[in-house]
């Protein structure tokens, strides 16, 4: 086998290999892709219904209530705010005011259905995506 | 004033780097060729100083010095005293100095590696590495320092965050360090390779050494982290395809390939330009892993800093490491162009097409970890790329990787033909169908992954049966490692696709049915802690022991964490938490992992197999190059 030969097999090996990974990408890209809004954001579009997206704001104080396994409460940017529901344990750190992330869909209703609800991890940190969309609203305080 | 000392160690050790990487070019303008005798020395003082700077911090976390900035922020004297030694690491400051002295560390060993090197490339090595010690520090002193105080000092500190509280936590990061930053080596290797022009007698030796124990490092440390996420988050999963998780993943998946590869040139050479190559990516996603976890462009638990100017001078440290060293390969790496053809259809033509996919994968990683911060930036909306993506195009990369891990132990070195191979091919094959089979009842994924990891096992099987009148340690490491992947395999496969649960609000008294058991709430009752107190929730399992999730509330800074409550055995975990109690009951969430604990045993037996590979490798006698 030339050295020349040799060169070649490798460049196809690798070729082929980097395609195969392009191939997987793409079609992954497609339909795992999820977005980040505000409420705001979220209710200006008629096409967001149709995705999984995640939703960030303010947990709404005075809007948390149980009922069994399932936790319903409003997420707000100032401006709007989307009713929440979800079946699970909270996280640790959720609380009435503070910044919450939950991942899921908007429901035909106009509400949101939460598969996952994230929180902030302590007291100093607010998520930079809840950050941005109050931000966005003049809602941003910066904190200390 | 063991502060200062410190400062000041820290400070001397990045003139000694400076002085490292610049006495070989110093000794060739001036003619002076005795100037490069100081390189080791240089070398090995860095290490001191460096190991002094860190023991000055240390000290500070333990004595409680609140003058001091970062233990003022991350430390209280109620903590306990594992965790105060730990805190010294848990933030930005510190857990860039703990690299910084690794670094200098590996640096300050490799001046005593000797094993056949020429002394031309040894100190050109050490050269490379004062370079990479020198950035590090500089951007430790001007923009992190962990020595900066405070005046007047508080009387309490902060507090660390709990969630850093837990035995597994205060190794991790060490442990991950010491991988991520023993890639290093190689790159010093790979980029002194370059700058002679040749890799001569001894480098695949030592490179296959350090990646080597790099290697083992990362793959312990990625253990320790996932089961801290299993066990301390309480969300039931140990691997989320975060950015960080990542970053540590990115490093691990060139190593092994790095591994790999050089072993065909330790042998009898080829395939030189794509180990250098190896070498340079491999320590490039260890820079970009820093860059990710420490500039605070990502949302997680990891991300320290908040400080652009910090981000953007590791991002120029970064550019500055990498675009040289991809340079200097593009303008001299045909010279190492191996002289050894190989052939494509053998031992090292599997390896070669293994070390391929993985670093594919790698390249897949990275995407899905960039693509968000490049889609933000490009104006595209706040985007997050979650498991579903890396699922659908790793897992896929990484089965081919397994099978070929299966196979090409079983190929000959030289040019093999189907023909001889047939028999082996349906030896694994047989076992693949087997365990596929079995995977069958559970779901098509479960198929794949026991059908692979049952291959695996047979071709460890084979191989050691095949080189049974020749077993050597470095053999036994590499079935070790296999068999390692294989019985982690099958713990991901059985966590994941044969795993329920159930949850339920429940009051005391209450039980939820799961998997043929019943789970009971008997009691919920407070319990104090050292720095927390903890709401305790027994719950009865049938035929098995009461499981004691917690929910520990801490005082500073004000915050809760959840323990939950794990029951191991072989044939799998029990696994509850607690939350929200309330006065119509406690939420109680159950989950059921068959076999999940073969992921950790698995993980174990990859890295003995990596340290019994060492064995095979540690030089035992001296030699003067």
């Amino acid at each position: 086998m030339t050295r020349r030969r040799q060169r070649l097999i490798l460049l196809g090996v690798g070729m082929a290999a980097v395609a195969l990974a392009a191939v997987l990408v793409i079609s992954a890209l497609g339909d795992s892709l999820t977005f980040f809004y505000g409420p705001s954001d979220l209710l200006a579009r008629p096409d967001a219904a149709t995705h999984r997206v995640r939703l960030g704001g303010l947990v709404e104080p005075g809007t948390v209530s149980r009922e069994g396994t399932m936790v319903r409460f409003t997420v707000t940017d100032g401006k709007s705010s989307l009713p929440v529901r979800y079946a699970g344990v909270l996280p640790d750190l959720f609380r009435e005011g503070q910044g919450v992330v939950a991942e899921g869909r908007l429901t035909p209703e106009g509400g949101f259905v939460a598969e996952t609800v994230l929180a902030k991890h302590d007291e100093k940190y607010m998520p930079p995506d809840v950050a941005a969309v109050l931000k966005k609203n003049g809602e941003w305080r910066a904190q200390q | 004033m063991t502060v200062e000392a410190g400062l000041f160690a820290l400070i001397l050790a990045a003139m000694l780097a400076l002085l490292q990487a610049l006495a070989l070019p110093a000794a060739h303008l001036l003619r002076r060729p005795g100037i490069a005798g100081a390189i080791p020395a240089a070398a090995a003082a860095q290490a001191l100083a460096m190991l002094a700077a860190m023991a000055a911090l240390i000290h500070a976390f333990v004595v409680s010095d609140f003058s001091v900035r970062v233990v003022y922020e991350n430390s209280h004297t109620a903590k306990p005293m594992l965790y105060k030694v730990a805190a010294a690491w848990g933030h930005h400051e510190g857990s860039l100095l703990l690299w910084a002295t690794l670094l200098s560390l590996f640096g300050g060993l490799t001046a005593f590696w000797r094993q056949g090197l020429p002394a031309a490339m040894r100190l050109r090595v050490l050269a490379v590495q004062g370079i990479l010690s020198f950035g590090v520090l500089a951007f430790v002193v001007i923009t992190s320092n962990p020595f900066d105080r405070l005046i007047p000092a508080p009387m309490e500190g902060r507090g660390l965050n709990p969630l850093l509280q837990d035995p597994g936590l205060a190794f991790h990061p060490p442990l991950l360090y010491v991988g991520s930053v023993g890639v290093s080596v190689a790159f010093a290797f790979a980029i002194a390779a370059l700058w002679r022009g040749e890799l001569g007698p001894g480098w695949a030796r030592a490179v296959r050494f350090w990646t080597l124990i790099a290697w083992i490092f990362l793959t312990v440390g990625i253990s320790l982290g996932s089961a801290w996420a299993y066990a301390e988050l309480g969300w039931g999963g140990w691997w989320f395809w975060d950015p960080v998780e990542n970053s540590a993943l990115m490093p691990w998946l060139t190593a092994t390939a790095l591994v790999h590869a050089v072993r065909g040139i330790e042998k009898k050479g080829g395939l030189e330009g794509w180990v250098v190559l190896l070498a340079i990516l491999g320590f490039g996603f260890s820079l970009l892993g820093m860059f990710l976890v420490r500039s605070g462009v990502l949302t997680s638990v990891h991300a320290f800093a908040a400080d652009p100017l910090r981000g953007v001078f590791i991002l120029g440290l970064f550019a500055a490491i990498e675009g040289g060293a991809l340079t200097l390969y593009a303008l001299r790496g045909h010279r190492l162009a191996g002289r050894v053809a190989f052939a494509p259809f053998s031992r090292d033509g599997a390896l070669l097409l293994n070390t391929v996919l993985l670093t594919v994968a790698c390249g897949v990683v990275l995407f899905g970890t960039v693509y968000p911060l490049l889609a933000e930036s490009l104006g595209l909306g706040r985007i997050s790329v979650g498991a579903p993506f890396f699922d659908a195009t790793v897992l896929p990369l990484m089965a081919p990787v397994v099978a070929l891990m299966a196979l090409g132990p079983l190929m000959t070195g030289g040019r093999d033909s189907l023909k001889r191979l047939a028999p082996s091919i349906g030896i694994v094959a047989a076992c693949g169908g087997v365990g596929a089979g079995l995977g069958l009842i559970w779901s098509g994924a479960a198929a794949a992954g026991f059908g692979l990891a049952a291959a695996a096992c047979g071709g460890v099987g084979l191989a050691l049966w095949n080189a049974r009148r020749r077993w050597t340690r470095r053999r036994t490491g590499m079935a070790f490692a296999h068999l390692g992947l294989a019985v982690a395999l099958v713990g991901i496969t059985g966590g994941s696709q044969m795993a329920a649960e159930a949850i339920a609000r429940l009051p005391v008294g209450g039980a939820v049915e799961l998997a043929g058991r019943s789970f009971g709430l008997v009691e919920v009752r407070e319990v104090p802690g050292p720095n927390y107190i903890a709401m305790r929730g027994t719950i009865s399992v049938t035929g098995a022991p009461d499981l004691t999730p917690e929910i520990r509330r801490y005082e500073t800074p004000p915050q809760t964490t959840t323990e939950a409550a794990i029951r191991s055995t072989l044939g799998g975990d029990t696994y509850a938490v607690i939350g929200d109690p309330s006065p119509d009951g406690t939420v109680v969430r159950v989950f059921v992992k068959p076999l999940l604990p073969w992921l950790w045993a698995g993980s174990a037996l990859m890295a003995m197999g990596g340290a019994l590979a060492l064995a095979s490798g540690i030089p035992l006698t001296r030699r003067r190059g």
